[in-house]
């Protein structure tokens, strides 16, 4: 190999750029993995990683948050550039929205401020030209000193030429350029100087970052930047502190405000003078759509209509049409069962697959269908830039709550599920709304959820299901806002975060964007379907099933034969057809009784029976019996497992109706009453979060407190509120 | 005539005069381009009265009533 340094290096890339700039997009367009794309500000939360092989050379791109600034303002803003300061990439890619030149180029020139080698995407051309915007690329790159490079990330254009231009830059030996950077006024200048003499003074080489960086930063008052310094000048750090103070005092006295607002003002009218000389705009005025859409999607009379529409639909679709691919998945898992009943031979392990396995992870199954439109909705609204009209929207009552309009997202993707929705919470900038939003989104029902309440109000509403299952959806979200208040008085008491929010423009969304959206999300579904859901069946299957008491085998064998015997003696006296018929009957009947009988026995006897009935206490007051409470103890594994421990637990085997309805009717059977399945189903709807949940919570709030707090609230209240209406309902004398 | 941006009628135009408010809040409405003497239309409330879409440079946002409220604008209809 001629140039072994050069092949065998890993190149890091790091995409940076304005929330909407269509970074998603270049970073799919450059790494071809799949992720997701929004338009909904901020939906880049993780660091995503892609490594690529690009011409011999070994590339890992970084997607970094989606900033306007690199103040450390909000959690996104403090990852990406920690990024840039800490993990030191090889080049950062800034994706410049051309289309809104002035404000990207505000992140831009902060870019450049960092001691890092930076090259330009000039991204979306196509859109700043139909807005009659002519954009002097060669003219920008000389005046800032960056390479520059136009791409259509939609349509994969300039996406080489831009690895090419980060690659060559990356390898270069030239220093990052320190002219061409932002100037401030004389004041300012004199002021950064003096403290950068400071600075090199008392710390020498021991300071991390750029030293005119580091002034300017301390300067404006930057508590991340004091607290590294302080951190690594030790003794001399309050010297040091003192005389940025010294600084910020002086500045602050001279321009009567703020110095960070001194430097964003400048940093603005210093970005004046580039737009002056690289962009022409000439004066034909284009309709603007997005505009258009907004006189209507926004309206004052219309909008929330229209609003309250979409979610409706949202729900009508998910639930409807999921319906048919649900009948084709049942009925799959039914062939399965029969192929497999057929292959194996009758004994321990058949039982495991068909009772357990099958059975558990069928009763799931059919509920994808659902998921995937549920998921496809909200990826429509995150795609089009709906969502944020929907944050828009409903602000003003998110704000009686205490919450930003953007909680709304975040509680709406709840319905789908938690896991993503507390993920979503990134994008709030308060960390106050964020743990009140991340407590109070698993109120939302989850889609996981839905098939208990089928389930139960199937079985004990009948044409009313609909209805009641709506009802508890609404008890969700009045019990979520109640809590947000609630918390809001108590717990979180201060100003709000502010909501300074773009609407960007209206997008015509990509299959191939929404797809991936769509798919991204219910593969957690079906991971869990395949991991979670399995083991978790498999595990209660065989708590249910052991010990296996021999008197049980005995005593069934025994009446088995009675019945047997019965049926012979009959069938010798009684020889009409008639007669000959109804005995048949009778005797399958009998037998199918015995069946159920004896299994409910053993489920009764075995592990799961008795922690049922150890619970006991604790589920009887709010009318469930021991059966009810060891599907809801196992729902913590998932949600959708308290159906198919119920399943297990009341041995549904029938093979001629769908395990639905024999769970229904076997629900029926058991002395559940419509007022019990009430209380149980608000108890699934407000008890403790599934674990991947909480294990969400605890990584999005960074405490284990506040996980414990969510359970033990959530877990309380749910036993409270079930409680208030089992007793209460009794002594109004229902069910 | 000086108002707050708060008072200024949908469909009305201002320029800046002044951003009041502190911290966070006053930090992030400057870092989105609303400095003194730019231009903000006015370009409508939310259903509900709150909050207020302006266009500034070209860019759609929003901002609450009462962070309007902060800013010190010429209105100029």
């Amino acid at each position: 190999m001629k140039n072994p340094h050069m092949a065998h290096r890993v190149l890091t890339i790091a995409l940076a750029g304005n929330p909407n700039s269509g970074k998603t997009t270049i970073f799919n367009a450059l790494t071809g993995t799949r992720q997701k794309v929004g338009n909904w500000p901020g939906v880049t939360v993780e660091k995503k990683e892609g490594v690529i092989q690009w011409r011999g050379h070994t590339l890992k791109i970084v997607d970094l948050p989606g900033t306007y600034s690199l103040t450390p303002f909000s959690i996104e803003e403090i990852v990406a550039r920690n990024f840039i300061l800490d993990d030191r990439p090889d080049v950062v890619i800034d994706i410049i929205d051309t289309s809104n030149l002035e404000r990207s180029l505000y992140l831009a020139t902060q870019l450049r401020e960092l001691d890092c080698k930076v090259v330009f995407a000039l991204n979306m051309m196509d859109l700043a030209t139909a807005r009659g915007a002519k954009i002097d690329a060669p003219k920008l790159s000389e005046l800032l000193d960056v390479p520059v490079v136009q791409t259509v990330g939609n349509r994969q254009q300039g996406i080489d030429e831009l690895l090419s231009a980060a690659v060559d830059l990356a390898l270069s030996d030239k220093d990052v350029p320190q002219k061409r950077k932002v100037r401030y006024n004389q004041e300012v200048e004199k002021a950064i100087e003096a403290l950068q003499q400071v600075l090199d003074a008392q710390m020498e080489d021991a300071l991390p970052y750029h030293p005119r960086w580091t002034a300017i930063k301390l300067i404006e008052n930057d508590t991340i930047v004091q607290e590294r310094v302080a951190a690594l000048a030790g003794e001399r750090g309050a010297a040091l502190l003192a005389a940025a103070r010294k600084q910020r005092d002086y500045l602050s006295d001279r321009f009567n405000d703020e110095p960070e607002i001194v430097t964003t003002d400048e940093r603005y009218g210093f970005i004046s003078g580039i737009i002056k000389e690289v962009l022409t705009t000439t004066t034909i005025q284009r309709v603007d759509i997005s505009r258009a859409i907004d006189l209507v999607l926004t309206n004052r009379f219309v909008g929330m209509p229209i609003f309250f529409f979409f979610i409706w639909a949202m729900f009508q679709l998910t639930f409807t049409l999921g319906q048919y691919p649900q009948v084709v998945i049942e009925e799959g898992f039914g062939l399965l069962a029969a192929g497999m009943g057929y292959l194996l031979p009758d004994g321990l392990l058949k039982e495991l697959v068909l009772d357990g396995i099958i059975q558990g992870v069928g009763t799931v199954a059919v509920f994808l269908p659902n998921i995937l439109i549920l998921f496809f909705c909200i990826a429509l609204f995150e795609d089009t830039g709906y969502m944020a009209r929907a944050a828009f929207l409903m602000d003003k009552i998110m704000h009686l709550v205490g919450l930003h309009g953007k909680s709304f997202i975040p509680m709406l993707m709840g319905f789908g599920c938690n896991v993503p929705a507390i993920m979503a919470t990134r994008t709030l900038e308060s960390q106050k709304d964020r743990i009140l939003t991340i407590l109070i989104t698993p109120f939302m029902s989850c889609s996981a959820k839905l098939p208990v309440y089928t389930i139960l109000a199937g079985a004990f509403f009948g044409a009313k299901a609909g209805t009641v299952i709506f009802a508890i959806y609404l008890i969700g979200i009045v019990f979520s806002i109640a809590t947000g208040r609630l918390f809001r008085s108590v717990l979180f008491r201060g100003a709000d975060a502010p909501f300074v929010m773009e609407l960007p423009p209206y997008r015509i969304p990509m299959l191939k964007s929404l797809t991936i959206h769509m798919w991204d999300r219910s593969k957690i579904f079906i991971k869990r379907m395949g991991g979670v859901i399995l083991i978790g069946s498999v595990v209660v299957w065989g708590l249910a099933n052991f010990p296996r008491p021999t008197e049980i085998q005995e005593r069934h064998a025994v009446d088995q034969a009675r019945i047997e015997d019965r049926f012979v003696a009959q069938s010798a006296v009684q020889t009409g057809e008639e007669e000959q018929d109804a005995l048949e009957t009778w005797r399958s009947d009998a037998l199918a009784d015995l069946e159920r009988r004896t299994q409910a026995t053993q489920a009764e006897q075995s592990l799961l029976g008795r922690l049922g009935h150890g619970m006991a206490p604790f589920f009887a007051p709010i009318g469930v019996d021991w059966r009810g409470g060891i599907a809801l103890l196992s729902g913590f594994v998932a949600k959708e497992i308290v159906v198919s421990t119920l399943g297990v637990l009341y041995a549904i085997t029938d093979d001629e109706q769908s395990t639905e309805q024999a769970l229904r009717g076997a629900l029926r059977a058991s002395g559940m009453t419509g007022l019990s399945a009430m209380a149980m189903m608000v108890f699934v709807l407000l008890y403790m979060p599934c674990v991947a949940t909480v294990a969400a919570i605890r990584r999005e709030t960074g405490s284990i407190k506040w996980m414990m707090f969510s359970i033990v609230y959530s877990t309380g209240m749910a036993w409270l509120m079930a409680l208030i209406i089992y007793q209460g309902g009794r002594l109004l004398g229902l069910g | 005539m000086s108002v707050r941006l708060s008072e200024v009628k949908q469909g009305h135009s201002a320029v800046i005069e002044r951003v009041g408010g502190s911290g966070a809040l006053r930090r992030r409405i400057l870092e989105m381009g609303m400095l003194k003497g730019v231009r903000v239309h006015v370009e409508k409330y939310a259903p509900l009265k709150d909050p207020i879409e302006l266009i500034v440079r070209g860019m759609h946002i929003s901002l609450r009533v009462e962070e309007a409220a902060e800013i010190i604008v010429d209105d100029i209809q």
